[in-house]
C-alpha cells in the first residue's frame, strides 16, 4: 500500500510537471485528488489494511494528500505566474496615446483673480459683502464726499437712470451702506461691477468690476493700510514683490495714496510690459476721510479706518497677460479653456 | 500739466538733480511725473558755424561747398544742397560724428541720425547744415526758421557755441499728472513750489515790481459786477500805444518748451502768465468797448454770441458774459468775442485778469459746448489773489518788453471776502498728537512745523494752529494737514504694520452658494461667460416677447423669504389627476416672471448708444448671442454658464440688510418716486452639440442637489395645462419646464430655444438653456447634510410594463408611485421608453422598475404586494394598461 502510495505520488508529480496551464494542472489535480481521483480510489483500499496498519498507511494517506496539494499550489502559483506575465505583455499598451478627456468647464479669469484676492484677504479676516448695481446717487457720490457740483462727477462718466438714481461708478458705496449699519470693528471686501460711460476698446468696458476693501476700529493707520496691502501684493505677486506709495487724491480718503509694484515679468529691471518703469500700478487707497466716516454715523473722534478699490480687469489683464480687454466679454471658449 | 526743467530751476536755483532724480522725488512727493523727455536726446555735437566763402561744386549743378568757421582754428568744408544760406550767415553745423533728431522733412527717428564725414560726388564733406526740423521741431515752434531751409541765426550768435543750447533745446519737458484738489500746481510756480518742498531747497518765485505811467486805469475803464458770486473779482488794466512784435527769444523759447506756439509779443505774455501764475487772462481792444464799460453779468434766454473762432454760441441766464456799454464782448472764463478782438490796428488793450466760480464756468462751458484751455483752468476753482498778481506780471512784461505804455494803477473789483494781501484763507488747529496717530508714525512737532512751512503754511503760536494760504483750496481738516505731513516725510518711510484686531473672514451665505452652482456646472463641461448688463430693446423683439401683459399668468415678484417655504415639507402636496390634462390649475410662488413684463426695464437716460440703454431682464440675449459667437468660430460641443443680476423695476424696495439710517434715506427716496430696480442674481447655463434637453436637466437637478436643495423637483411645461403658466415664447412650446420646488415654489425654468429665436441669433444648431433665480434657489439652499446610513437588508425588485396615454406624463405615473408605493418604496427607474409601429395609436409604452426595502428588516411579499397591488390598481385607474 505504501509502495502504491509511493508510486502514486510519483507519477503525480511527472504529470504536474508536464502540465504547462492552469486548465490541464486542473485536470491532473482532478485525476489524483478528485472524489474519482487515484488517490480517493487507493483510499478505498484501505479496509484491505490490517487494522493495526491502519493509522500507520491513514497517516501516510494524509502526508501523501498534503504533499501533493502543496505540489499543485506552488505549480499552480507558478503557472498563474507565467500566464499573468503573457497576459501583461499582451496588454501592452502605448501610453503616449491621446486622453481620453472629459470635457470639463473653465472660469472665467475674472473670477478666478477675484477669488484669489478674496482667499488673501478672508484669511486677513474680512468678509465678503455686495452691494446693489443700480445705486443711489447719494451713495455714489454725495455720501463719499463728492457734493452735486464736484467735478469728480464728471470725471467719472457716469450713466444715469434718473437725477437719483445711476449705476454705480465704483463699488466705494458699500462702504457707505456697510458704515450705516454696522459697529466698528469693521473689516470687508465688496467686490462687483461697476459701470462708467467709457466705448469699448483693448483697455476699456463700460462695464468692469472693482474690489473694494474697507476697515475701521479704532486707532487703525496709514501705516496699517501699508502693512495690508504690501501682504496683499506679495500673497498675490510672489512674495518678492515691492509695493510703492504715491501720494494721491480721492475725495473720499485723506491721506490718499496710489499703490504700485514692482513688475512681476521684469522683477522691476524695466521692460515692455511696465513701459520701462519697473513699476506697475494696481490700486488706489486712503484713510477713510472724517467727513465720510461722519455722513455714515461713525464718530471720526473714536475710530479710524482705511479703504482701497482694486480694478478687478486689471489684475486678471495683468496676471494672464490678456493684451485686450474685449476678450473678457466676448466668451469665445478657446479663450476660457486657457484659464 | 507740462513744464521745462529750465523754467522751474529758476525760481528753485540750487535744484541740482538729474530729470530721473526730479521725477522720482516729484512723483513720491506727491506730484505725478507720467514722463519727461529731453528736448536734446538725440541731438549731438551740433554748434553755430559761420559761412566764409560758397562756391560751386564741380561736378554738380544742385550743391554747393561751404567753408565754415566753427570757431576753431581752421574753417571745415562742408558739401550743401541747401538754398536758402549765403555767405556770412550763422547757421546750426552738426560735426562729424553728431546727431540730428530727423529728416528735413520733419520726420523723427529715434535715437536720431548719426552724421559722418564723406565725400559728396568727389568733394569732401565734413558735417551737416541743419534745419530745424533736422533739430526735431518746426516753423510753428520757431516762427524766425524758414519753411524749407537752413535755420539761420540772427547777428548776435556767437560762432562756436552749442546751437542746441542757443535754441532753447538743452532742456527736458516734464509731464505731470496733477490731481484735481491741486489746483495750484495747474501752474509753473506751483509746481517750482513743491520742486522746493520736494528736494529741501529755497524756493524763489519771481518778484513783480507794479509797473505804470502817471495815468489811472479808472480814467479808462469803468467795471461792474452785477452778479458777485460767479464772478468774486475782476481785475482791469490798461496799455496804450500797442506795439505788436515777435516777443524775444528768452520767451518764446519757454512757451515753445511748454509746446505753446509764440504768436506775438501780446498773445506770448498773456500765455507766458497763464502758465506761470495758472491764471488766465484775456485782451481786448479798448477802443471796440463801448462806453469804455465792462459790466460782468449773466447771459439771457435765447441770446446768441459770436466767438473769437468765429462760431456762434447759444447762452442763456446760467452763462456769465463781459459785456461792455451795449453788447457782450466774452464768455466770461470761456473765450472772448470776435467783435472785441485784437487786431493789428489795435492802439489800446484792456487787459482782463479775473476770478469766476469754478462750477459755474464748467456748467457753462458744457452748456455751451466749448472747453478752452482758459475754462479748464477756472472750473477747477482758482485762487481769488491770483488776478491781481498775474496782471501786475503781465504789464511789468509788457514794459520789459516794450510791447506799450502801461497805465498805472488798477481797477480791481472784488468781493468783500477779497482782502488785498490777505494770504492765508483760514487757519487749522495743529494737533500732532492726533496726526502721528492716523499716520502711525512718531513725527516731533518741529519736523512737522518744518514740512508745512516749507509747503508755504505758516504757524500762529498765538493759536498753536496752522496758517492755509490762499492757494491751498484743499486744505481743511486735520487729515488733510496729515497728508502733508505724511508725503514731505514720505510715505516709504511710513512704518508697515498689520491692523490689531479680531474679525472672521468669511464669503457671503450667497457668495457661497455661487462658488457650489459653478463647481457644478464646471464638472459638467460649462464654461464661465461674462455678459454686459445692458443691452439693446430690440432684445425683447429678438425674443419674441408679447407686446401685451396675459392675464393672470404672472407669479408675483417678491422679495420676501416668508411668502416662500423655507419648512421642510414632506408631500409634493399634488394630487393625482382625475384624468390627465384636467387638474385645477396651481399657483406659482416666488418671483418668476415672463412674457410682456419682461419688457418693462430700467432704462438709462445717457447710454452709450441704444444698443448699452437698457438694463436686462433676463439673461437669454447675453449668452445667446455668446453661444452664437462660437457656432460662428466653428466650436463645436459650446457649454456656457453665467452669474449675473437681472435688473427688474419695482415699487417694493428690497429692505433686507438694509440699516436704520438708509431705510430712513429710502423712504425719502420713495416719496419723491425714486426706485431702485430689484437686482436678482441669475445662474444661466447654455449649450449646443452634445446632450439635449434632459442632458441639462440634470446639470441644473445636480447644480440643486449640490445646494442641498434635495426634494423632488417638478417640471411644468404650459402646454400640459396642469399649472396656469404663460409660455416662454423664447423657448420650443413643447420642449420647455418651468423648475418648481416643494409647493410650487419657482426656482427658475429650462428648455430648447424656439427655432425663430435661433433664427434670429443665427444659431445653426439646437440651443438649449436653463435660467435658475438664486434668490429662489437659495431659500431653500442648506449645508446641512444628515447621514442616513447604508442598507444593510436585500432589496426587492419588481419591473412594471405600462401601456399609456400619451396625455399622461412621466411625473404623473411618478407621483402615483410616491403615493402608493407605500413606505417601503426605496426608489423607481424609468428603464424604457417607446412610442411607434408595436404601439396602437394615442398610447407609449412605459417600464419602471420599482425597488422596495427596508431599513431593518429583510422584506417579506407580504411587506410589498399590497402596495404594488394598490399602485397597480391606482396606475390603471388612469387608463393606464399593465402587460403582464
Amino acid at each position: 500500500m505504501k509502495k502504491r502510495l509511493e508510486q502514486l505520488k510519483e507519477n503525480a508529480l511527472l504529470k504536474i510537471k508536464s502540465a504547462d496551464n492552469l486548465s490541464a494542472l486542473q485536470e491532473v489535480r482532478v485525476a489524483y485528488l478528485g472524489k474519482k481521483g487515484e488517490l480517493t480510489a487507493l483510499l478505498k483500499g484501505m479496509k484491505d489494511v490490517s487494522p493495526e496498519e491502519r493509522p500507520i498507511i491513514g497517516q501516510f494517506v494524509n502526508e501523501t494528500r498534503e504533499a501533493l496539494e502543496d505540489l499543485f499550489e506552488t505549480a499552480k502559483a507558478q503557472l498563474r505566474l507565467a500566464e499573468l506575465k503573457v497576459q501583461l505583455e499582451e496588454e501592452v499598451i502605448d501610453v503616449s496615446l491621446p486622453a481620453k478627456k472629459q470635457k470639463t468647464g473653465h472660469r472665467h479669469p475674472n473670477t478666478i483673480a477675484l477669488e484669489e484676492v478674496e482667499r488673501i484677504f478672508i484669511g486677513m479676516g474680512y468678509e465678503i459683502v455686495e452691494g446693489p448695481e443700480v445705486e443711489y446717487d447719494y451713495y455714489n457720490f454725495e455720501a463719499l464726499n463728492i457734493p452735486a457740483d464736484h467735478p469728480a462727477k464728471d470725471e467719472q462718466d457716469t450713466f444715469y437712470i434718473n437725477e437719483k438714481v445711476l449705476l454705480r461708478t465704483q463699488t466705494s458705496p458699500v462702504q457707505v451702506r456697510i458704515m450705516e449699519g454696522a459697529k466698528p470693528p469693521i473689516r470687508i471686501l465688496a467686490p462687483g461691477r461697476v459701470f462708467r460711460s467709457d466705448e469699448v476698446d483693448a483697455t476699456h468696458s463700460p462695464s468692469f468690476h472693482q474690489i473694494e476693501g474697507l476697515v475701521i476700529d479704532k486707532n487703525i493707520t496709514f501705516a496699517d493700510l501699508k502693512g495690508t496691502l504690501a501682504t496683499f501684493a506679495k500673497e498675490l505677486f510672489g512674495a518678492d514683490t515691492k509695493v510703492k506709495f504715491r501720494p494721491h487724491h480721492f475725495p473720499f480718503t485723506e491721506p490718499s495714496a496710489e499703490v504700485d509694484v514692482t513688475c512681476f515679468k521684469c522683477g522691476g529691471k524695466g521692460c515692455r510690459f511696465c513701459k520701462n518703469s519697473g513699476w506697475i500700478e494696481i490700486l488706489g487707497c486712503g484713510m477713510v476721510h472724517p467727513k465720510v466716516l461722519e455722513m455714515s454715523g461713525i464718530d471720526p473722534e473714536e475710530y479710524s479706518g482705511f479703504a482701497f478699490g482694486v480694478g478687478l480687469e486689471r489684475i486678471a489683464l495683468l496676471k494672464y497677460e490678456i493684451d485686450d480687454m474685449r476678450l473678457l466679454y466676448e466668451n469665445d471658449e478657446r479663450f476660457l479653456r486657457q484659464f | 500739466m507740462n513744464t521745462s526743467f529750465s523754467w522751474i530751476k529758476s525760481y528753485v536755483p540750487d535744484l541740482e538733480v538729474s530729470p530721473q532724480e526730479y521725477a522720482d522725488q516729484m512723483t513720491l512727493f506727491g506730484t505725478k511725473v507720467e514722463n519727461f523727455q529731453a528736448l536734446n536726446a538725440d541731438l549731438d555735437k551740433i554748434v553755430i558755424g559761420q559761412i566764409i566763402k560758397i562756391e560751386r561744386h564741380p561736378d554738380a549743378d544742385k550743391l554747393v561747398v561751404c567753408q565754415i568757421n566753427i570757431g576753431e582754428d581752421s574753417p571745415i568744408q562742408i558739401v550743401t544742397g541747401a538754398t536758402n544760406v549765403k555767405e556770412g550767415h550763422k547757421i546750426p553745423v552738426v560735426l562729424d560724428g553728431g546727431r540730428v533728431a530727423g529728416g528735413h522733412d520733419g520726420k523723427k527717428t529715434p535715437g536720431g541720425i548719426k552724421i559722418k564725414k564723406g565725400k559728396l560726388r568727389g568733394i569732401e564733406s565734413n558735417g551737416m547744415l541743419c534745419s530745424i526740423e533736422e533739430l526735431g521741431s518746426d516753423n510753428q515752434m520757431y516762427p524766425e526758421a524758414p519753411e524749407d531751409g537752413i535755420y539761420i541765426f540772427d547777428d548776435e550768435a556767437v560762432v562756436g557755441e552749442s546751437a542746441i543750447s542757443v535754441l532753447g533745446l538743452k532742456d527736458v519737458v516734464f509731464e505731470y499728472e496733477v490731481t484735481s484738489n491741486r489746483v495750484d500746481c495747474f501752474s509753473v510756480i506751483g509746481i517750482a513750489r513743491e520742486a522746493a518742498a520736494a528736494f529741501g531747497k529755497t524756493f524763489t518765485p519771481p518778484l513783480i515790481p507794479v509797473v505804470g505811467n502817471a495815468e489811472k486805469t479808472e480814467d479808462f475803464i469803468k467795471v461792474s459786477i452785477e452778479d458777485s458770486e460767479l464772478c468774486p473779482r475782476y481785475c482791469a488794466r490798461v496799455v496804450k500805444n500797442v506795439k505788436l512784435a515777435p516777443s524775444p527769444k528768452w520767451l518764446q523759447r519757454r512757451l515753445t518748451a511748454s509746446g505753446i506756439r509764440p504768436i506775438n509779443n501780446i498773445v506770448d505774455i498773456t500765455n507766458y502768465v497763464m502758465e506761470e501764475y495758472g491764471q488766465p487772462m484775456h485782451a481786448y481792444d479798448l477802443d471796440t468797448l463801448a462806453n469804455a464799460e465792462i459790466i460782468v453779468r449773466r447771459g439771457k434766454a435765447g441770446e446768441q454770441f459770436v466767438t473769437l473762432d468765429g462760431q456762434t454760441r447759444n447762452v442763456d441766464e446760467s452763462v456769465l458774459m463781459i459785456c461792455d456799454g451795449e453788447k457782450a464782448v466774452g464768455l466770461a472764463g470761456i473765450m472772448g468775442g470776435e467783435n472785441s478782438m485784437i487786431t493789428d490796428q489795435a492802439q489800446t488793450l484792456l487787459f482782463e485778469a479775473a476770478n469766476f466760480d469754478g462750477t459755474n464756468i464748467r456748467l457753462s462751458s458744457k452748456k455751451v459746448g466749448l472747453r478752452t484751455d482758459a475754462s479748464g483752468k477756472f472750473e477747477k476753482g482758482l485762487d481769488p489773489n491770483l488776478a491781481l498778481a498775474a496782471i501786475n506780471r503781465a504789464c511789468q512784461l509788457i514794459e520789459e518788453l516794450g510791447a506799450g505804455e502801461v497805465v498805472g494803477g488798477v481797477v480791481d473789483v472784488r468781493d468783500e471776502t477779497i482782502a488785498i494781501g490777505k494770504k492765508y484763507r483760514h487757519f487749522l488747529p495743529l494737533d500732532v498728537a492726533a496726526i502721528n496717530r492716523l499716520l502711525g508714525t512718531q513725527i516731533d512737532k518741529a519736523t512737522m512745523l518744518d514740512f508745512l512751512e516749507r509747503l508755504g503754511f505758516s504757524y500762529d503760536e498765538n493759536t498753536d494752529g496752522i496758517l492755509i494760504p490762499t492757494w491751498r483750496q484743499d486744505i481743511d481738516t486735520m487729515a488733510d494737514l496729515a497728508e502733508e505731513v505724511a508725503r514731505s516725510f514720505g510715505y516709504d518711510k511710513i512704518p508697515s504694520t498689520l491692523p490689531q484686531s479680531g474679525t472672521t473672514g468669511k464669503l457671503s451665505f450667497s457668495g457661497q452658494g455661487e462658488a457650489i452652482a459653478r463647481e457644478a456646472a464646471e464638472a459638467y463641461g460649462f464654461s464661465e461667460a461674462k455678459c454686459y448688463s445692458f443691452e439693446s430693446p430690440k432684445v425683447f423683439d429678438k425674443l419674441l416677447l408679447p407686446l401685451e401683459i396675459a392675464e393672470g399668468s404672472e407669479g408675483e415678484v417678491s422679495n420676501n423669504p416668508s411668502e416662500q417655504h423655507t419648512e421642510k415639507d414632506e408631500s409634493t402636496n399634488l394630487s393625482v389627476p382625475k384624468t390627465a390634462g384636467n387638474r385645477p390649475p396651481q399657483r406659482v410662488n416666488g418671483a418668476m416672471r415672463g412674457g410682456a413684463t419682461l419688457r418693462n426695464a430700467v432704462r438709462i437716460s445717457n447710454p452709450l448708444g441704444e444698443d448699452f440703454s437698457v438694463m436686462r431682464t433676463q439673461t437669454l440675449d447675453g449668452m445667446l448671442r455668446s453661444l452664437a459667437l462660437n457656432q460662428n468660430r466653428r466650436n463645436t460641443d459650446v457649454r456656457l454658464y453665467e452669474v449675473g443680476n437681472i435688473y427688474l423695476p419695482t415699487e417694493t424696495s428690497n429692505r433686507e440688510n438694509l440699516s436704520k439710517q438708509a431705510k430712513t434715506f429710502y423712504d425719502k427716496m420713495e416719496a419723491e418716486g425714486f426706485f431702485l430696480p430689484q437686482e436678482r442674481m441669475q445662474f444661466t447655463l447654455g449649450m449646443y452639440g452634445e446632450g439635449d434637453f434632459f442632458a441639462l436637466k440634470a446639470v441644473v437637478e445636480d447644480i440643486l442637489s449640490k445646494l442641498g436643495v434635495n426634494d423632488k423637483l417638478i417640471y411644468e411645461n404650459p402646454t400640459n395645462g396642469r399649472i396656469d403658466l404663460e409660455e416662454r415664447s423664447y423657448l420650443h412650446p413643447g420642449r420647455q419646464a418651468e423648475i418648481l420646488y416643494r409647493k410650487n415654489a419657482w426656482l427658475g425654468y429650462l428648455g430648447e430655444i424656439h427655432p425663430l429665436v435661433a433664427e434670429q441669433y443665427e444659431l445653426k444648431e439646437r440651443t438649449y438653456v436653463a435660467v435658475l433665480d438664486l434668490p429662489a434657489v437659495f431659500t431653500f439652499a442648506s449645508p446641512a447634510r444628515k447621514y442616513e446610513g447604508l442598507a444593510k437588508y436585500p432589496a426587492v425588485t419588481r419591473d412594471i410594463s405600462m401601456v399609456v396615454p400619451k396625455g399622461i406624463l412621466a411625473s404623473d405615473i411618478e407621483r402615483i408611485f410616491d403615493k402608493k408605493g407605500g413606505a417601503y418604496l426605496e426608489n423607481y427607474e424609468l428603464f424604457d421608453l417607446y412610442e411607434g409601429d408595436q404601439i396602437k395609436e394615442g398610447y407609449k409604452s412605459m417600464a419602471y422598475s420599482l425597488v422596495f426595502r427596508a431599513k431593518d428588516k429583510t422584506l417579506e411579499e407580504a411587506d410589498y404586494v399590497p402596495a404594488m397591488e394598490k399602485l397597480l390598481a391606482a396606475l390603471e385607474n388612469e387608463r393606464i394598461e399593465l402587460r403582464k
